[in-house]
């Protein structure tokens, strides 16, 4: 058994005077204890959304189906409010701009002690000590826990919100786009200090973000998500060597690589829209190589290796052959 | 849309930059822009002394028309103020900017506004630069309008199809009367680019032109500045942070760190070669597509420093991994390094 099983996700939003945007369709993946999983695709895709379901922080126009067992209980059955004994404690979350995630008019020390207190973990002058332990572990001097969020870089900051979300410490980590605010450099620290956490740690990750050359960096393995679904999902070595859905060469042609030699190519069109549900494949407008098959068949995701899914009807195609 | 993008540059172009024959599209000599930081009613009291943020500290290159090259380097490094200084919106405090022989570098408000036309500024984000309440057509002609050009009602829509078609918008008529939220991001950025288009400038200074956007419609935006500039006689500067685009899409790229161009020099060489300590810890945490090519990263500790206080000697030697003493001492000026393969390479480091 996975430490985290997420099977048949469905997340919707209902937005006032429009039709109902169906933004997960049936997400499922799962995560072991240790390991750096990547959630890829561009945005729009659903993947900060599914996020958000496990951590039980949807908006309150969204609603929720499907099974996320942690630890074989599903902590989506009583809705997704039942997250909340699971948040923090057991599953915790980095957001994308550490600046909007933490309070600008307390301190850092203070921010991070206070989860503590909530779910009982520590209090006081235990909670404070362990602050000042969880800002060493993520580079940062104890004593700078006495500090505001503004007296920090960006750099800091991201350090502090991953201290703040290890403050109970939670089996998994969601972290969603860490980086994209970030210089290089400071991207290196951050993606450098994620890595040894899990290594030290025990630590299950779930990296969330657009750039593939992040994910293939930190992950071993990955999901590639288009239009609310999981089109592709392998180790990081597959997807880049031998990927099996059109998207997924696709999305790596597009992307400038420092000593690639081949083109950089752009995807023609546009992600469909989620508020209609359409029939057949939703990246068949996009593709290169379409079947006719693809405008009415919905493809399914199949195994097209040992732990290497696909949704592409191509992939029976090679099976036959 | 796909020929074309991202090949391997030929040499010839590094001629350009270096030896133009005839005068250079855009020369910076020794540009230098400081702001001077605000002092609060306790340090005028006790007369603390006027400090200034060193934004831009002597930077000189050169561009040639057809030619596109990168500014790179991290957020504080000056590469905006720089752009934002040739543009005329930040008065530099020295050093010369020349556009097509003329020092613009000096000039006023009324003096730049006739020159404005000739040097252009596509945006990071083309969900802020266009007005949500203009139609396409309006944002593209509005340019028209400012510098009076165009003549008539009939004559502006037509360059403004024109320059919309050449952007990528096609067919134009369709996209005239729409609004900017009824368009995809880089639709956006496309419709800021004809926006520039229509003056036909001889400059474009593009900031981050595809950051904001999604990765499948990068390669469209650079490869279409890619084209622009090959087929017309314009120059592009681009200001990048990333450096694995800039490889891709730049004839050259000058690596600058707290105000300086520490290295400069053919993408290729820049990239391949490179010869700065700080160009190489840059390049070597610039994380790659395959996942065997895992190098262990040359992480620099810390972030760049404050340009208040810029570091005497060489302004990299408290981060750099290399340094002697006296780095500390010297300030290194550009030079071509012993192991450089180019003669247009050009590194700022005593130790090479």
């Amino acid at each position: 058994m996975s430490l985290l099983e997420v099977s048949g996700l469905h997340v919707w939003f209902d937005p006032p005077s429009a039709a109902e945007v169906h933004a997960v369709q049936g997400v499922s993946f799962a995560l072991d204890a240790g390991e750096r999983f990547g959630l890829v695709g561009e945005s729009g895709c659903g993947k900060t959304t599914t996020i958000l379901a496990l951590m039980g922080l949807l908006p309150p126009n969204a609603s929720a189906a499907g099974e996320v067992l942690l630890d074989g209980q599903n902590i989506l059955a009583g809705g997704e409010e039942s997250v909340q004994a699971y948040r923090w404690k057991d599953i915790a979350m980095v957001f994308q701009g550490a600046m909007n995630a933490l309070n600008p008019v307390k301190k850092i020390g203070w921010q991070i002690a206070e989860p503590m207190a909530y779910h009982g973990v520590a209090q006081g002058a235990a909670a404070r000590q362990r602050a000042g332990e969880l800002l060493e572990m993520v580079g940062i001097p104890a004593a700078a826990g006495e500090r505001y969020p503004h007296e920090f870089s960006g750099g800091m900051r991201q350090r502090a919100a991953i201290a703040m979300a290890l403050a109970c410490e939670p089996k998994i980590l969601l972290a969603d786009e860490p980086t994209t605010a970030l210089d290089v450099m400071v991207q290196a620290q951050i993606l450098e200090l994620l890595t040894r956490l899990c290594a030290e740690l025990g630590l299950a990750l779930i990296l969330v973000t657009h750039d593939l050359p992040v994910v293939a960096q930190v992950c071993e393995r990955a999901a590639v998500m288009y239009a609310g679904e999981i089109v592709e999902t392998g180790s990081t070595d597959a997807l880049y060597h031998t990927p099996r859905h059109p998207y997924t060469r696709l999305l790596f042609a597009a992307t400038p690589d420092l000593y690639g030699q081949d083109a950089v190519i752009s995807i023609p069109g546009a992600p469909p829209r989620l508020d209609v549900a359409g029939a057949g494949c939703p990246f068949r407008p996009r593709c290169d190589v379409p079947l006719p098959r693809c405008v009415d068949e919905h493809p399914e995701l199949r195994l097209v290796e040992p732990a290497h899914q696909a949704a592409c009807h191509r992939n029976e195609l090679v099976g036959a052959s | 849309m796909s020929e074309n993008q991202g090949q391997a540059r030929p040499a010839a172009t590094e001629v350009a930059g270096t030896t133009a024959p005839q005068t250079p599209l855009l020369e910076v000599a020794d540009l230098a822009t400081y702001y001077p930081v605000r002092r609060g009613l306790t340090e005028r009291l006790t007369r603390a002394p006027k400090l200034e943020v060193h934004a831009v500290d002597g930077v000189s290159f050169r561009l040639a028309r057809g030619e596109m090259m990168a500014l790179v380097g991290e957020s504080g490094c000056g590469k905006t103020t720089t752009a934002q200084t040739i543009l005329g919106m930040v008065k530099a405090t020295s050093g010369a900017i020349r556009l097509n022989g003329t020092d613009i570098a000096q000039l006023d408000e009324r003096q730049m506004r006739p020159l404005r036309r000739t040097l252009q500024m596509i945006y990071q984000d083309p969900y802020e630069s266009l007005d949500p309440r203009f139609r396409v057509r309006e944002s593209v002609e509005e340019p028209m309008l400012v510098h009076g050009i165009g003549g008539s009602r009939a004559q502006r829509e037509q360059l403004a199809v024109e320059a919309l078609e050449r952007a990528g918008l096609s067919p134009a008529r369709l996209f005239l009367d729409r609004f900017p939220h009824e368009l995809s991001g880089g639709q956006r950025q496309r419709v800021a680019i004809a926006a520039a288009l229509v003056l036909d400038p001889d400059l474009l200074l593009a900031d981050e032109p595809v950051s904001m956007l999604d990765v499948s419609v990068r390669a469209g935006v650079l490869s279409l500045l890619d084209t622009l500039r090959r087929n017309g006689d314009m120059g592009i500067l681009m200001i990048t942070h990333d450096l694995s685009t800039a490889a891709r899409f730049a004839d050259r790229i000058a690596v600058m760190y707290l105000g300086r161009i520490v290295e400069h020099g053919p993408a290729s060489d820049v990239v391949r070669n490179p010869q700065h300590p700080y160009t190489k810890a840059l390049l070597s945490v610039v994380p790659k597509r395959d996942p065997r090519e895992r190098a262990t990263p040359q992480i620099l500790s810390g972030e760049t420093p404050n340009p208040v206080n810029v570091p005497a000697g060489c302004r990299f030697h408290p981060r750099c991994p290399v340094a002697e003493e006296r780095c500390k001492l010297e300030d290194p000026q550009l030079r071509l390094p012993a192991g450089a393969t180019s003669p247009a390479h050009q590194a700022a480091c005593l130790l090479i």
